[in-house]
Parts: structure tokens; C-alpha cells; sequence
């Protein structure tokens, strides 16, 4: 008996399994998932497109967005060095397109940021503290609910102008409330779990309860929403974009080069068809990762 | 036991003397409704509210013109008296509070002696037609094509199903509008010599309704597709389906009672934003279509800044929605028989 306590622990031959953490775990079930991982490479891709267009342009590989080819009006692709045609002003195709995924994945992303902060702060707010101040927060999101999304970014870019930040601006404020809604959810699910109950039982003060078990523990759905948002918002702006309210001309962006397009289709369909490519790739490479999201994170799948 | 009934129903002659437990689901149910009634007030009042202060935040005036040429100020002042506009800003509000109460929405500021009520009224039966037929397309095809893809999960019908799904839910409908009105429209016209094609713009209640419609139903389909999938797959999860096929239940019945009835439960709370959406999505289906209703109409008052035609809109829509939220909530309690009213 006290031979066996002596022991060191280094002694015993203890089969060490091989430690992964959930995030690691999640990592591996997504890349299991070959549709997720497309849709990564399509979006990583995008972000470095975004980031490279004007080096591009200013080391002379692209040409710039607003350079009209005035003698080459709305060549197919292929021609005339232009390797997706160009526009009814002469501009080339490819290099708008490039530039305008800027527009769209900045949108797609900072949205999503504003969304994190109001819908993170007021649903955390609300679940976390309870009582009237969960009941005022709830009524006020419920009215944000009742508001028509389209319709309130439509009158917001109308007043504000249409902006990158006011347009950044609308779209958040409009989408907060699902995500506001869903973090309510998972702390009041969380908070009545017994390590929350044995964290504030040994004294831990709610802000570490709050950033060490609360936070962490519900990160996993609010990364899929937030996921699932960013098209969502790329989507809307390529709506405001083609009604004519969003980013003014000659900024490319994808809405607004379907829509200008769209007035010549039948001499230079390209003009069309490939801006819409880009809408429908991104969207669906969003929505893959999203996918594939949610099943590696949700503990149930689990293996 | 028995014999204290058996007293007490001899003692109680009258049948009014039967002790009569209140239905207490029944009252708490009317007055769960009536409370969701109630609270539609302060929404639309806040969603007035909201959307008035923006207007009137927004830099410039309605009079201004494009091109340069300016009103002179005489003109500019008395279309402000004319209007309204001239008072202090929570006096308009409240006169346009009490208005609206009375379904006065003011004169458009564009369509010079026309109400925005009569504009709204004349356009909302296009836009309501097109979203109905579009809700009546989406739900039972959107749920059918979800379900079936569950129930055969891992086949060919399901992959197919979900291609559909994923794709239809990957292009802005302005997107597939325009794509419907190229092959549809004018390509089918080009190559049949004018004989098949679909008509490309206005309203009819014919063959003008198959482009707007599919084009508006489309995403929505998509997305009820995709969520009765997952949902439906996760019931088939349950032991309570397991036990269902074990005591050897027929499918129709193990599909019909044991699944449906709760895959189903999360879908319905969809419908009301699909509603929202349906009727939003207005907006651009009316735009590319070039239908008279209340969406595209919208947005040419954005564009030329006809605050009432605006803010009417606005109301509308946000009752509309409210509308269908509420049916939708009042839906959930039959559905879903857990559900507290409190």
C-alpha cells in the first residue's frame, strides 16, 4: 500500500491519449467535410483578392477598375486582353469584379461585427442578468423584430446617403435581433449548469464567469449564425445595389454591375452572367462553411 | 371513493351543483391572444416613431431637385405650409399619430392631390396576390421537397434535393428575375418565332403571374426546404420514432403522427419571417417586373424622398408582418401543446 503511494506519477506508464481540445476536434470534422472545405478555399481566396486588387493594379497585372478601353465596348471574353470581357463603358470586367469583392466581403464581414457587439452585448445582458432588465431588452428586440429588414435599410441608406458606412451601418442594425435572441437562449441554458454554479459557489466574480464559461460555452452556435449572416448581408447589399440606393457608381460592385449589365444583355450577356457567378459562388461558398460549421461544432455529432 | 361521489351526486340534485373547473387552457389562450393583440400597438407606435425621426434627420428637403434647378423659396415655403412641414417636428409627429389612427396617411409629396392611403390602397393588390400565390407555392413544396430529402437521406433524391435547395438559396432573386425574363421571355420568344414566350413585365391574372411568383418563391422555398430537412432529421433521431417503427406502426402512420407532427413544430415559426420575407421581397420582384404594387412604389419614394408615402409604407409592411407573426404564435400554441402561455 505505501509502496504503491510512493510511486511517482512519472512511473506509471499511464496510455496517454492523444489530447484534443474541442476546437481541434472541431477542426478535424471539418475538414472531413469536403463541401466546407471548398467553400474555405473559395473565401480565402476572395479575402485575398480583396487585398491584392490594387497591388495588382498598381504593379500594371490588372487593369484598373476605372480605366475605359474606349476602343473595345463591351467585348466578350477573351478579347482584346480582356479576360472576361469589358462593360458598356469599355471597362474591364475581371478587374471590377476583383474590386468589387472588396465591397462585398467588407460588408459581408464588418456587418457581422456589428452584429456581434449589439446582438453579443444585449442578448449576454439579457440572459446573464435577468429579471426586468431581460424583460426590457426582450420587448425593445421584439420591436427591432417586427421591423421589415429591407424595408428599414432601404429608408436608413436613404437618409444617412449611400455610404460604405452607412450602408455597414443599416445592415447591422437591422440583423442584431436573431443573433441578440439566440446568445439570450444559451446563457439562460448555460447559466443553470452546475460548473457555472461551481464557479460562482467558489467565488468567482461574473465578469470571469461571464468571459471563462459563459462566452466559450455558447461560442459554437453564434459562430454558425454569424457565418450564416455574412451572405445574408452580402446579399442585401447586392440588393440595395441593384434598386440603384447602395454604393454609388463608379465603384464596381456586384449588384450594381448585374444591373448595368443587365441593360445590354443580349449584346455582351458575359456582363450579366459572371458578376452573378460571383454573387452565387461566394453565397454558396458561405453557406457551405456554415454548414459544415455547425456539424463540426455541435457536440451531438461527435464521434 | 366511490361512495362519497355516489353521495355527493345524490345530494346535488340540480345539475347546476356539478362542479365546473373553468377551462383554463381555453381562458389563458384568449387572453395569451388578446395580450399579443395589444402588444401590437406600442410596436407599430415605435416603428412610426423610429422611422419618422429618421426621415426627419435626413439632410435636405423634399423640394429639392435634381439638375440645379431650385424652387424659389416663396414656392419652397408655402408647399412647407401646405405640407405641414413647417411646424416643430413633434408636433407633425403627433398630428401624423393622430392622422394615422384615423387611416389618414397624408398626401404624397410626388403624386401632386393623390393620399398615400389611395396610392397604398391601389397598389397592395398586386403585391398581396403575388405574395399569397408565392406563400401558397412555398410552404407545401418547401416542407415536401425537405421531408422527402430527410426521409431518403443519403440518396440520390436527397442530394438532389438539397442542390436545388442550396442553390436556390445562393441567387439574389433580382438575379434569377432577370435570368427567368432572358430564357423565358425573350430567348423562348427568339427561338419559337414569337410563338411560346412568357410576358415580361405588368400584372395580369394569367401567365404575367408565373415569372413574379416563381421568382419571389424560389429563395423562400429554398430556405423551408433546408431547415424541415435538418429538423426532420433530427426527429428521425429520437427514441420516441425508434419505439414508433418497433411496435411496428405502419410508415404512413410512424411518418404521419410520430415524425411530421414534430419536425414540423420548428418550421412553423419560420413561416412568419417567410411571410415577412414574401412581402418584402416585393420590393425587387415589382422593380424587375415592373408591377404596379406597393413595393415598387417604395422605392420610388425612397428615391425621391415622399416622406408619407414612406413612413405609410413602412406601416404596412411592419403591420403586415406583425400580422402573420401573430398568427403564426397563436398557430405554435395548437401545434405545440408544451408551450406555456405566461
Amino acid at each position: 500500500m505505501a509502496s504503491a503511494v510512493a510511486v511517482p506519477s512519472q512511473l506509471i506508464d499511464w496510455e496517454q491519449p492523444e489530447q484534443i481540445g474541442l476546437w481541434g476536434d472541431a477542426w478535424a470534422r471539418f475538414r472531413r467535410n469536403r463541401l466546407a472545405v471548398i467553400g474555405l478555399t473559395i473565401v480565402v481566396l476572395l479575402i485575398l483578392d480583396a487585398l491584392l486588387a490594387p497591388a495588382l493594379v498598381h504593379f500594371g497585372l490588372l487593369i484598373d477598375p476605372l480605366t475605359q478601353d474606349v476602343t473595345h465596348i463591351e467585348v466578350g471574353p477573351g478579347r482584346f486582353g480582356h479576360l472576361l470581357g469589358t462593360d458598356e463603358l469599355g471597362r474591364d470586367t475581371l478587374t471590377r469584379l476583383m474590386y468589387g469583392a472588396r465591397i462585398s466581403l467588407s460588408i459581408g464581414i464588418f456587418v457581422q461585427a456589428i452584429v456581434l457587439v449589439i446582438g453579443g452585448t444585449i442578448g449576454l445582458t439579457a440572459g446573464y442578468v435577468g429579471g426586468r432588465v431581460d424583460n426590457l431588452l426582450m420587448r425593445f428586440t421584439d420591436i427591432w423584430y417586427a421591423f421589415p429588414d429591407l424595408i428599414f435599410v432601404l429608408v436608413l441608406v436613404s437618409v444617412f446617403g449611400p455610404s460604405l458606412l452607412s450602408i455597414f451601418g443599416a445592415i447591422g442594425i437591422v440583423n442584431w435581433v436573431s443573433l441578440a435572441r439566440l446568445v439570450r437562449g444559451q446563457v439562460l441554458a448555460i447559466k443553470e449548469k452546475e460548473y457555472v454554479e461551481a464557479a460562482r459557489a467558489t467565488g468567482s466574480r461574473p465578469l470571469k464567469i461571464v468571459l471563462r464559461h459563459l462566452v466559450p460555452n455558447s461560442l459554437g452556435p453564434i459562430i454558425v449564425t454569424l457565418t450564416f449572416g455574412v451572405p445574408q448581408a452580402i446579399f442585401l447589399e447586392a440588393t440595395l445595389s441593384f434598386i440603384g440606393v447602395g454604393i454609388q457608381p463608379p465603384t464596381p460592385t456586384w449588384g450594381q454591375m448585374v444591373n448595368d449589365g443587365y441593360q445590354a444583355v443580349f449584346a455582351n450577356p458575359s456582363s450579366v452572367v459572371f458578376p452573378s457567378l460571383a454573387i452565387g459562388l461566394t453565397m454558396l461558398a458561405f453557406t457551405f462553411i456554415g454548414d459544415g460549421l455547425r456539424d463540426a461544432l455541435d457536440p451531438r455529432m461527435r464521434r | 371513493m366511490s361512495a362519497e361521489v355516489g353521495r355527493r351526486s345524490k345530494r346535488s340534485a340540480s345539475p347546476s351543483f356539478r362542479p365546473r373547473l373553468p377551462n383554463t387552457r381555453a381562458v389563458s389562450l384568449s387572453l395569451y391572444v388578446v395580450r399579443r393583440v395589444l402588444w401590437m400597438i406600442p410596436v407599430i407606435f415605435f416603428v412610426v416613431l423610429i422611422t419618422f425621426v429618421l426621415m426627419h434627420l435626413a439632410p435636405g428637403s423634399p423640394w429639392d431637385k435634381g439638375g440645379g434647378r431650385q424652387l424659389s423659396q416663396s414656392v419652397v415655403r408655402n408647399l412647407n405650409i401646405k405640407y405641414g412641414l413647417d411646424k416643430p417636428v413633434w408636433q407633425q409627429f403627433l398630428l401624423y399619430v393622430w392622422n394615422a389612427a384615423h387611416f389618414d396617411f397624408g398626401l404624397s409629396y410626388q403624386y401632386e392631390g393623390k393620399t398615400v392611403a389611395s396610392l397604398i390602397l391601389g397598389g397592395w393588390p398586386y403585391t398581396f396576390t403575388i405574395g399569397a400565390l408565392a406563400f401558397c407555392l412555398v410552404v407545401p413544396i418547401g416542407i415536401g421537397l425537405g421531408v422527402l430529402a430527410a426521409l431518403r437521406q443519403n440518396t440520390r433524391t436527397d442530394y438532389l434535393t438539397m442542390t436545388f435547395a442550396t442553390f436556390g438559396a445562393s441567387f439574389p432573386n433580382f438575379v434569377v428575375g432577370m435570368l427567368m425574363i432572358i430564357v423565358f421571355g425573350v430567348l423562348a420568344y427568339n427561338v419559337s418565332g414569337g410563338n411560346v414566350s412568357l410576358p415580361v413585365t405588368g400584372f395580369g391574372l394569367d401567365d404575367h403571374l408565373i415569372m413574379p411568383v416563381i421568382t419571389l418563391a424560389l429563395l423562400p422555398t429554398a430556405y423551408i426546404a433546408r431547415l424541415t430537412r435538418a429538423s426532420t432529421l433530427d426527429t428521425l433521431r429520437q427514441e420516441y420514432v425508434r419505439t414508433a417503427w418497433a411496435k411496428g406502426l405502419s410508415e404512413r402512420l410512424v411518418v404521419l403522427r410520430h415524425i411530421l407532427r414534430n419536425s414540423l413544430i420548428p418550421v412553423a415559426t419560420a413561416l412568419g419571417p417567410t411571410f415577412a420575407l414574401l412581402i418584402t421581397g416585393s420590393v425587387i420582384v415589382e422593380t424587375v417586373f415592373a408591377i404596379p404594387g406597393i413595393g415598387r412604389s417604395f422605392v420610388t419614394a425612397v428615391e425621391s424622398r415622399d416622406y408619407p408615402m414612406i413612413l405609410g409604407t413602412t406601416i404596412l409592411f411592419s403591420v403586415v408582418i406583425a400580422l402573420a407573426n401573430l398568427v403564426v404564435d397563436i398557430l405554435y400554441v395548437f401545434i405545440d401543446p408544451r408551450v406555456r402561455l405566461d
